[in-house]
């Protein structure tokens, strides 16, 4: 195994697309060395990205945040501004592995490693951050619900890469929460997880609302039926009923060793409605 | 357990006396120093020069018959010095030996270190290897070629009972049953054990609860994978350096397996990180010895964690049927039990421990106890802290809280009425002696937890338990120093520390000096006489007694150097207070000689003052403990919360108070994890699921409350400073006590583990179906 | 596969070492550099006790290769002392009696540390969630507790 660590982005784009044999870019590497201890990869070159300026930087953009992809967890929420900004993203991020894992997590490695059960990619979809993808022939952009495509797989081509993640600008009275269901309080893998982001006029009439589940499919899924469940009502208990029902009826869980298909879509709605409540108090105040 | 008791097993009784230093907090331990500071050395941690690294290939299936083995490639590859497979070791006759509280068999333990005619389990050793490094050793384990004939497997206890079952062992017949089967079974053994008459009890009973419990098997969960570095010489000596939780066993079965004469092999136990039972085994060192002699250099092995889940020992899953009778008032008068137990790949699980465990906290006359120890298709089992114990107490204690409950008595009340006292005979054989089971239920009352105001969806559970003391060989040797400090080397493992200053504080209150001056280190198994494991409560309680004989020899060597100083007899020395002195005004006025004074006498009045002891150790001290848990049940998702947790428990005498708390809430935090979220896992094809640390899920520091401890001490008569045991009990009543308090918080009770969140919540859905349905019939 | 030249801060020293790109920092520290402070129990990231600072980030060593750690400082169990004189953590863990096998220990410590020099009184729930991601199976974690409170009050100057 050969190791790179290209400072800019058209070194990194030479060196994964001039290669032959299996190459792995290596954010925080909590995934990617797992996986190499595990045998399950044996890549030829690992591309260490950490060394490219634009990928660590986290910057507001007129209220509009754009995120480097190798941003660490922790850097993430040492950032009181994002904390303020975007407080469901941050709870995904807060839930990622331990203090120790989230010193070298990234958000982009844990949208890129393409697990259904990672814990910032509903609150990143819900945020609706759009990913600048890099590689050989340019950049694209590209929501981050279409990253991953199933357990491990993306959607990005040989030698493409996410440079970093652009976060709209929010509405005044606007709010976001996510939640996750884990056995153990902490150093656990979602059961069920459960983003919402709404915002409210100034009756406290919810007029957009966007829901997202994780570990219910084989990606985490966008559940329209769960939004419209909210959008045009004051989130009352009616609308939390709906919204439950929206999300345990979009659950399309497995059994495995985290958790059943009967728990997992009954929890996916309750957990709906707690991230909702949430979501719901952030965007009053 | 494991053996019968001796007639010449050593007892000491009971000294009532003022106590400068035992039950005290000391301020410094002799290994703690360097185990904040990382200078400790555990297994892993050592190095030799010249040192090979050896990996183990492991069986991908759950059964199998091997066909063939093909490691001419491995062989071949560039820094590869040795490989073993199934032709590298003798194979073994039935012969049974101790191994810790469980029993093993050497036809069984050779092929459960390396593989002969078939595999057994998921991760079931194949071949090993032995390298330049650790990457050419794990390519040349993907070049060794095994051709498999897969067969069909069971893992579940009830499954494997089944008539029409897979079996894993042809020529395995039931044993304890006459006449002698015919057919092969997976039930290796049935053991019945009586005490009265059930029936008469069952017919006095006006109130009879029969239950069903089920659980999965659980890992002992030890920080530290094991290791082990061995290093075969030319001259035909073996010295191996392994994590062990009794280093003389190991010398022992590693003699055996290898065929090697016990004096040429030299076992050296390293700092351990955790054992619980699971290091009562060998797994590596047959291997790295035998990769060391073929590769003529020292071969260093160490478990990846998958290995550690996948292969090594975790505890027996079970079937457990609890029937029990009782008075309205309150009085049992039938216990019954049958207990199906796992051993995994070969026979012999923790059920001879089940047996004796079961019922043994309550004064009963009619008990009925039978059991199966069944053979399956996952690793073979290991002892884990208490072994077999918890799974019982799950169903005895659950049925004991309803049957209070049934009887409008409080649960502690009704555990009082039928409390095992001092000459209560229990069902197994020995009545027991005094004991301190009442006394942590009297202080449990009272407690203030009790009155602790308990909000919706909480609930309050108790539960107790019961663990005796394993005794066996234990040997020790003290040597004072030329400047009277002394020194203790002592055979069993100290596995947490604690028994390093415990036997120091025990030789200093004996010689009469201070702490600091005692040092007490771990002897390899050249140093002393054969020591048996730590293991079933044993090593501060058997170890002290060897280390109080043999300071009390070497007392009286300086007795003797007194009387020759004094030109007096021996008899007419005593040992008061940290001196020799004359034992009266009549032996003549000599100035009392301290420890210093007389080690510095020592050579001219014939030699240093040493004292050794070769002693087995009688088995006693029962342990006793009462436990109070609240828990939270989220009614939505099943999750339960542990809120607020109380132990009490009998240590006997507690020689230092702060590491026996920590003993205790180590223990009840193991309990908590067992109860809510820990078990193996496997799929359908037999293959485990979970070998790591993110997927079996123990405690971590956020999942738990603080653990509040009480300390009962009522002295075990058999030893000299009253100690009990204390171990294994705290493990023992958490698993029914968090179920009694889930049934208080939500009117479930819940009999299959664990009571992990997907559980509770189907219990719940059941619940409100069949609540909607008694409406619906109410309404009709 | 080529040995590739890595410098280091560790302790305060300089070490310069060849390692082999596939080695963690974890593996650089213990089979490289003989500094077996940091223990592994699962070389996955999921029991902490591997616990190092690299750059004065808390992260387990086992998840950093060792080539990463080139030009960066890292601190481990062995630099925690000065000299003879135990950190107030160190001291109250002995205290309390929070150790007993010992083997989380060393990343128990590195991970308090970390916690203190962020958040020099945390509550108690505070340090239960810091200290997750280091699991010990002896203590019930109930003394590490007090210990880490009682060397947070110490260091406060309490």
């Amino acid at each position: 195994m050969r190791y790179e660590a290209p400072e800019t982005l058209d070194a990194a784009i030479g060196l994964l697309a001039g290669q032959s044999g299996q190459v792995k870019v290596l954010a925080g590497g909590t995934d990617v060395l797992v996986q190499i201890h595990a045998d399950m990869i044996e890549p030829d070159v690992i591309v260490d990205i950490k060394k490219i300026a634009e990928m660590r930087e986290i910057a507001d953009e007129d209220g509009a945040w754009r995120l480097g992809a190798a941003v660490t967890g922790k850097e993430l929420m040492d950032n009181a501004a994002f904390n303020a900004a975007w407080p469901g993203v941050m709870d995904g991020v807060r839930l990622i592995g331990s203090v120790q894992v989230r010193g070298r997590a990234t958000v982009g490695g844990n949208v890129c490693n393409a697990s259904p059960a990672a814990d910032s990619v509903p609150p990143m979809i819900t945020s609706r951050a759009i990913a600048t993808v890099i590689g050989p022939n340019g950049t694209r952009e590209v929501p981050v619900q279409d990253i991953a495509t199933g357990p491990g797989k993306t959607s990005l081509e040989a030698g493409e890469f996410v440079v970093s993640f652009k976060f709209p600008k929010r509405p005044a009275r606007s709010g976001d929460a996510y939640l996750r269901f884990t056995p153990r309080t902490e150093m656990d893998i979602a059961v069920v997880g459960c983003a919402v982001n709404l915002t409210l006029d100034d009756a406290g009439i919810c007029t957009d609302a966007i829901v997202s589940l994780g570990a219910v499919a084989a990606r985490a899924l966008i559940v329209e039926d769960a939004a419209k469940a909210l959008i045009g009502t004051p989130v009352d208990e009616a609308a939390m009923d709906a919204l439950a029902a929206a999300a345990s009826a979009a659950a399309t869980p497995i059994d495995d060793k985290r958790g059943t298909v009967e728990f997992r879509t009954e929890v996916a709605g309750v957990l709906a409605q707690r991230a909702a409540a949430i979501a719901l108090e952030r965007a009053k105040s | 357990m494991g053996r019968a008791p001796s007639p010449f097993a050593t007892k000491i009784p009971y000294e009532k006396k003022d106590l400068k230093i035992v039950g005290t907090n000391p301020t410094a331990r002799g290994d703690a120093v360097d185990k904040v500071t990382g200078r400790a050395r555990y297994a892993s941690d050592i190095s030799l020069p010249g040192q090979l690294i050896g990996r183990v290939l492991r069986s991908p299936h759950a059964r199998a018959n091997i066909l063939s083995i093909d490691t001419s490639a491995a062989e071949a590859l560039a820094g590869v010095k040795a490989v073993v497979t199934r032709d590298d070791f003798p194979d073994m006759a039935i012969e049974h030996a101790a191994s810790g509280e469980l029993m093993v068999n050497f036809r069984d333990v050779t092929r459960n270190m390396m593989a002969r005619e078939n595999v057994l389990y998921d991760g079931h050793p194949v071949a090993a290897v032995a390298a330049t490094s650790d990457a050419i050793a794990k390519q040349a384990l993907k070049l060794i070629k095994v051709e498999y004939e897969v067969l069909p497997h069971v893992i579940d206890v009830r499954d494997a009972m089944k008539p029409d079952a897979p079996i894993l062992h042809e020529d395995q017949f039931t044993k304890g049953v006459e006449p002698k089967p015919t057919t092969p079974s997976n039930v290796a053994a049935r053991m019945e054990s009586k005490l009265g008459d059930i029936e008469k009890g069952f017919a006095e009973a006006e109130i009879i609860i029969e239950r069903e419990f089920n659980t999965k098997p659980v890992h002992q969960g030890y920080i530290e994978p094991q290791a082990s570095i061995a290093n075969y010489t030319e001259g035909g000596l073996a010295e191996v350096w392994t994590g062990t939780q009794g280093h003389f066993v190991f010398r022992a079965q590693i003699a055996k397996l290898l065929e090697m004469d016990l004096s040429k092999v030299k076992v050296i136990p390293t700092e351990l990180g955790g054992g619980f039972g699971g290091k009562n085994n060998v797994y590596l060192e047959p291997l790295a010895v035998m990769l060391s002699k073929k590769g003529k250099r020292p071969v260093k092995m160490v478990m990846d964690r998958d290995e550690v889940f996948r292969a090594t020992g975790p505890t027996s899953g079970t079937n457990v049927k609890v029937k029990m009778g009782c008075t309205r008032d309150g009085r049992i008068t039938a216990a019954q039990a049958e207990l199906n137990y796992q051993s995994g790949a070969y026979a012999g699980s923790s059920l001879p421990l089940a047996t004796i465990t079961v019922f043994t906290r309550y004064d009963l006359e009619n008990v009925s106890v039978v059991g199966h120890d069944v053979t399956t298709n996952r690793p073979k089992v290991a002892a884990y802290r208490a072994p077999g114990a918890p799974m019982v107490a799950f169903g005895v204690e659950t049925v004991i809280d309803e049957m209070a409950r049934e009887c409008g008595i409080d649960c502690i009340d009704f555990r009082l009425l039928n409390a095992a006292k001092e000459g209560t005979q229990t069902h197994f054989g020995p009545k027991l002696g005094p004991i301190g089971y009442i006394q942590t239920l009297e202080r449990a009352k009272v407690h203030a937890h009790m009155s602790e105001k308990l909000g919706p969806n909480q609930g309050r559970g108790v539960a107790t338990g019961f663990w005796f003391t394993l005794g066996a060989e234990t040997s020790a040797t003290v040597n004072v120093g030329e400047d009277g400090t002394a020194t203790l080397i002592f055979g069993t493992v100290d596995v947490t520390g604690g028994s390093r200053s415990a036997f120091a504080m025990i030789v200093a209150e004996e010689l009469g000096i201070p702490y600091e001056k005692v040092r007490t280190m771990s002897g390899d198994t050249s140093a002393l006489g054969f020591n048996f494991m730590t293991a079933g409560s044993r090593g501060t309680a058997a170890g002290s007694m060897a280390a109080v004989t043999a300071t009390r020899k070497a007392i009286a060597r300086m007795c003797e150097i007194a009387a020759r100083k004094w030109e007096v007899e021996p008899d007419q020395v005593v040992w008061e207070d940290g001196k020799a002195r004359p034992a009266g005004a009549n032996v003549g006025d000599f100035a009392p000689m301290s420890v210093a004074e007389l080690a510095k006498e020592a050579a001219w009045f014939g030699g240093t003052i040493a004292g050794h002891a070769e002693i087995n150790v009688a088995q006693g001290g029962p342990g006793f403990g009462t436990h109070i848990v609240d828990v939270e049940v989220d009614r939505r998702t099943g999750a339960v919360k542990v809120l607020r947790y109380t132990l009490i428990q009998d240590a006997g005498k507690a020689v230092y108070p702060e590491f026996i708390e920590g003993q205790f809430q180590g223990g009840a935090v193991q309990g908590i994890g067992t109860a809510l979220n820990e078990e193996y896992i496997y799929n359908d094809k037999g293959l485990l699921e979970n070998a790591g640390f993110l997927d079996y899920r123990i405690p971590v520091a956020s999942d738990v409350p603080f653990i509040n401890t009480e300390i009962v001490e009522v002295p075990n008569p058999d030893h000299p400073y009253g100690i009990r045991g204390i171990g294994e009990v705290p493990i023992i009543p958490p698993l029914p006590a968090i179920a009694n308090a889930i049934h208080d918080a939500i009117g479930i009770r819940m009999r299959d583990h664990p009571m992990s969140p997907p559980k509770v919540l189907k219990a719940l859905k059941d619940q409100m179906i069949e609540d909607a349905a008694a409406q619906g019939t109410a309404a009709e | 596969m080529a040995k590739q030249y890595v410098t280091t801060i560790v302790n305060g020293d300089n070490v310069e070492v060849l390692c082999d790109p596939t080695q963690t920092l974890l593996d650089v520290l213990r089979d490289e550099m003989d500094m077996t402070g940091t223990k592994e129990g699962c070389g996955t990231g999921d029991c902490g006790a591997c616990s190092v600072t690299l750059d004065g980030v808390l992260v387990c060593s086992c998840l950093v290769l060792g080539i990463e750690a080139n030009g960066k400082k890292v601190e481990t169990i062995e630099g925690m002392a000065q000299g003879e004189e135990l950190h107030p953590l160190q001291r109250k863990f002995i205290d309390h009696v929070a150790l007993q096998c010992g083997i989380c220990t060393p990343g128990l410590l590195i991970a308090s540390k970390a916690l203190l020099e962020e958040n020099p009184d945390p509550t108690e729930e505070e340090i239960r969630y810091w200290l997750a991601g280091n699991l010990c199976r002896c203590t019930g974690y109930h003394k590490i507790i007090e210990a880490v409170q009682d060397a947070a009050a110490e260091m406060r100057g309490n």
